[in-house]
């Protein structure tokens, strides 16, 4: 039913521009695996290789251990849901949804049986027989899910098939597309620049810059440990110092900043040459008013904003630059008032001290 | 306000002596088709007759001529309509210089007088035939000819037409559809060619029209054969009798049912498209 | 190439390629070269082709050249000849009328259609605008031939002009209209008309009227808004119109046959005297290359002039 993907070595060049570089993963079968990236990062790139639209300058895409090199797309064993859909306006939904039986030269009745059935699955039945035009977004979604479908790919890929929803819909339709993954055991590869889509929905997250795939995890790993800075920085807020490390212990190291002297966390293969920063998530600093010594700078509290269950607050340095904490509202602590001098603190366990540059060579995952 | 006033009052004036310059001569023609004098006019009054419709209509030449025509037009779409869209997908997907390159030849014909399109077409033709030593009516002036020589620049039309159509084209959906299995031939059938048919259709009508009413081209390559047009030419140069002017005015009638049969079914599908797409 | 591959596949490419290599080579490119080639040949009777006479030279173009004459101008609303104190060749003479009277054809249709098209574009009631336009394109629907053959009628010496104006006794006896090239300016005008006002109206049309009223609430008179905002804004439109008429006046045929009188020859009537009367075709192709480098040079001075490319004439 599902397959498994792999990229093995996989670069694609477009003239001189190197869009994707050698990009190694392996993809579980019936895996939900998100590409998560800025936008030119070349994760669309990596899937229009494995729907057979570019053919990779080097390296191989396996889909269920076979080599597609001469495999033509209309031959994969895939089913793309473009970004703006792609629906095809001029056949009514069932047709749409039919399509792929219809080139297979399946009968009429069976074709249209299928297409009702999946209509029933994405939630839309009775729309058969609309047009294109007449549907909302979210049912236009519901209508590219059921055409992909419709074809029983061992893969399917997503290439932010949520972005020109609103909000409320995206929310929606990210537990929906869950859902459908899990109940049809399809092997899902999924684009997307939006951290928390790539994060809720995934069982792991490939986050990529520059052609190259910087870290590949599960969610909370992408976001507690951080390969480097550029990850941190992509998923989730920071506080970032500029510095150099000093002498390691026990993973730890001292932290030299133009604010004072830090210990903090060693990332995976920092030296005292690497080029780094010192990253500190708002969620893991505190506000004290008390002394402090150790992971302690003080600020003077600029703005606070309550967003219910928890509160993002600026504070300003001696120096004006700024630092952001976020704290949960457990109903009692009562929030600091702008203007009063407190200290902004962390914990070195918590605190992380990642390489500034990407790495030379895609990692293997 | 005033001042605006006048130039508008100015320029209705203007609509309207244009619109009488632009209808009078027709209705002049037609309304000699009726009046009873040897030369086709309208003043002085003679008379009121149908003699010269019954006389067109037993001109044996004319009804041949009219046959010619509609032959010639309709090997000018079979022609021109598939060379035309090929050649505006074959252009769509290219760029730079080949695709200016390409451009700059396909729109010359357009650009290219009918008399020289007339004689080079005859010329080459006849080369060949003599190059091959083959005597054949392949290679001789005649109806055939006319055909291929209207075709070559009617086919700009249709390409100019079906280009810009494909601009509104996403062609994602032609990956779409290559990604749900279909072949190279069934994209073509099912999504693209779906798409250029107002472009093609809208080709084929302008296509038979243009040649229709074409003059030039046929006049340098029709060899003994006559079309609608080349009739009329010959008639009105050899003394005219109204029969031209009853033949004009038939003319004159079925294309303005036609273009209001047209007009009133494009905005009926306007409509249409309008009252679908509102719900949503 | 490698994309068409991509998007349609082999088969598919290759019938594209096919199909236009046949219209490209076969219809348009050969046909052109071998008019060419041809022009620079002797016309010789069939036995003698391919034979020793049978050698390339200008002769056939050079054919213009002959019989020196009085060149007589026939000047627009003029009943006699303008007498010019030169001597030119005939051929020569009806060349450079052909060239003349088609640029006054085509500034005068400009002239004319300008208004209608900014009418119909801005002034008009947008709800009548396509009652006028039916109107309008009647004559449109009605093939060129029979529009010449109106004017035909119209200005025949027993036509209803001349019988009007001898009934209202303004002139006694009926005038010959189609002497010099009155009736032909006319008649271009009439016919080709249309092939101003569309592409004009169409780039008038596409201009917001937010900047015209910009400019007039700038306190910029009419006549300033036409110039620098109305007109460059519509200059696409004009140069497509401009070319579309002057190919079709100086490629007229039958307009010049109808319209025109034994002293007022044009350039096409010329080819078809050679093609058919003479049957040389030789020659006939000489002049039929130098009608069409009149065009290609008319094409290139629009477009250097207007600043347009050759997609924004062709539409």
């Amino acid at each position: 039913m599902s397959a498994g993907v792999d990229l093995d070595a996989v670069s694609a060049d477009f003239g001189k521009f190197r869009a994707v570089d050698r990009v190694n993963v392996s993809i579980q079968p019936g895996e939900f695996f998100s590409f998560l990236g800025p936008s030119g990062c070349g994760k669309t790139t990596i899937l229009r290789m494995v729907s057979g639209f570019i053919t990779p300058s080097e390296g191989a895409v396996r889909i269920g251990g076979q080599d597609m090199r001469t495999i033509r797309p209309n031959q994969r064993p895939t089913a793309l849901i473009f970004q703006n859909l792609a629906l095809f306006p001029l056949m009514p939904v069932w047709e749409n949804i039919a399509f792929g039986l219809e080139v297979r030269g399946i009968d009429k009745q069976v074709r249209r049986r299928k297409a009702e059935e999946l209509l029933r699955l994405v939630d839309l039945p009775d729309s058969a027989d609309k047009a294109i035009a007449q549907l909302s977004g979210g049912q236009k979604q519901r209508v590219a899910i059921a055409r992909a479908l419709a074809v029983e790919p061992k893969v399917m890929l997503l290439d932010e098939p949520l972005s020109a929803l609103d909000l409320k819909l995206r929310q929606h339709m990210r537990a929906e597309l869950r859902t459908i993954q899990k109940r049809t055991n399809v092997t899902f590869i999924y684009i997307t620049h939006d951290q928390g889509e790539a994060l809720a929905m995934s069982d792991r997250v490939g986050v990529m810059s520059q052609g190259r795939l910087q870290q590949v995890g599960v969610p909370q790993e992408i976001y507690n440990h951080p390969a480097n800075g550029f990850v941190a920085s992509f998923v989730g807020e920071n506080n970032i110092f500029a510095g150099k490390p000093g002498a390691a212990d026990k993973g730890l190291a001292r932290f030299e900043t133009d604010r004072g002297s830090f210990t903090a966390r060693l990332g995976p293969g920092v030296s005292s040459q690497t080029p780094c920063k010192l990253y500190v998530r708002p969620e893991h600093a505190r506000l004290t008013a008390e002394a402090a010594s150790g992971n302690a700078i003080a600020v003077e509290i600029a703005d606070v904003a309550f967003e219910g269950n928890f509160a993002t607050i600026q504070a300003r340095d001696s120096d004006g630059r700024m630092l952001m904490v976020e704290t949960r509202n457990d109903g009692a602590a009562s929030l600091p008032a702008t203007g009063r001098k407190m200290n902004f603190v962390f914990d070195a366990e918590r605190a992380l001290i990642l390489a500034d540059d990407v790495p030379a060579h895609g990692r293997a995952a | 306000m005033n001042n605006a006033n006048r130039s508008n009052w100015l320029f209705h004036t203007y609509m309207i002596v244009f619109l009488a310059y632009m209808l009078l001569p027709l209705v002049v023609m037609g309304g000699a088709a009726f009046n009873d004098s040897r030369f086709p006019s309208i003043y002085p009054w003679v008379g009121f007759t149908d003699r010269w419709f019954v006389e067109l209509f037993q001109d044996g030449r004319m009804w041949l001529s009219f046959r010619n025509t509609i032959f010639v037009a309709i090997a000018v779409v079979a022609i021109s309509v598939p060379i035309g869209t090929a050649a505006a997908i074959l252009i769509n997907s290219l760029g730079g210089t080949t695709r200016s390159l390409l451009y700059g030849l396909m729109v010359a014909p357009v650009l290219t007088p009918g008399a020289v399109i007339g004689i080079s077409t005859l010329l080459f033709w006849n080369k060949i035939g003599s190059g091959l030593g083959l005597n054949w009516w392949v290679f001789s002036a005649g109806l055939h000819l006319s055909a291929l020589g209207q075709a070559s620049f009617i086919s700009a039309f249709v390409m100019l037409l079906v280009l810009a159509r494909l601009q509104s084209f996403d062609r994602t959906l032609e990956e779409a559809a290559l990604d749900l299995g279909a072949s190279y031939t069934q994209v073509m059938r099912r999504i693209l060619l779906p798409h250029l048919y107002p472009a093609i259709g809208a080709g084929a009508a302008i296509a038979f029209f243009q040649s229709v009413e074409n003059f030039n081209v046929t006049l340098f390559t029709k060899g003994t054969y006559d079309t609608l047009t080349v009739y009329v030419f010959s008639k009105v140069r050899s003394g005219i009798t109204p029969t031209i002017n009853a033949l004009a005015l038939i003319l004159i009638a079925v294309t303005i049912v036609g273009a209001i049969w047209y007009e009133t079914r494009r905005r009926r599908n306007e409509r249409r498209l309008a009252a679908i797409v509102e719900p949503a | 190439m490698n994309e068409l591959l991509r998007r349609y596949g082999m088969p598919l490419t290759a019938l594209f390629s096919v199909l236009t290599a046949f219209w490209l080579l076969i219809l348009v490119i050969l046909p052109y070269i071998y008019l060419f080639e041809e022009s620079f040949r002797p016309y010789l009777p069939v036995t003698e082709v391919g034979g020793p006479n049978d050698t390339y030279s200008l002769n056939n173009y050079l054919a213009a050249f002959k019989q020196p004459s009085d060149w007589k101008l026939w000047l627009p609303l003029a009943w006699q000849p303008l007498i010019m104190p030169v001597q030119a060749p005939i051929h020569v003479q009806v060349f450079v009328h052909t060239i003349l009277f088609s640029s006054l054809t085509t500034v005068l249709a400009f002239v004319l259609t300008y208004p209608i098209a900014y009418y119909l574009a801005k002034i008009a009631n947008p709800k009548n605008v396509p009652v006028l336009f039916l109107l309008l394109l009647v004559p449109m629907w009605v093939s060129e031939i029979l529009r010449a053959f109106a004017w035909f009628i119209i200005l025949a010496l027993k036509g209803p002009v001349n019988y009007g104006l001898i009934g209202l006794g303004v002139i006694a006896d009926p005038i010959r209209w189609m002497t010099g090239y009155n009736s032909v300016i006319l008649g271009l005008i009439y016919v080709y008309l249309l092939f101003m006002l569309l592409p004009v109206y169409n780039a008038v049309q596409s201009l917001d009227t937010n900047q015209i009223e910009a400019a007039e609430d700038l306190g910029s008179p009419w006549w300033r808004t036409h110039w620098r905002v109305i007109l460059p804004h519509a200059k696409p439109g004009i140069a497509s119109g401009s070319v579309t008429v002057f190919m079709l006046a100086a490629g007229s045929i039958l307009v010049p046959t109808l319209l025109a009188s034994t002293n007022s020859r044009w350039f096409t009537e010329v080819i078809y005297q050679w093609m058919f009367e003479s049957q040389d075709w030789n020659t006939g192709s000489a002049y039929a290359f130098m009608l069409m480098i009149l065009c290609t040079v008319f094409v290139s001075v629009v477009m250097r002039l207007f600043k347009v490319k050759l997609s924004d004439i062709a539409k």
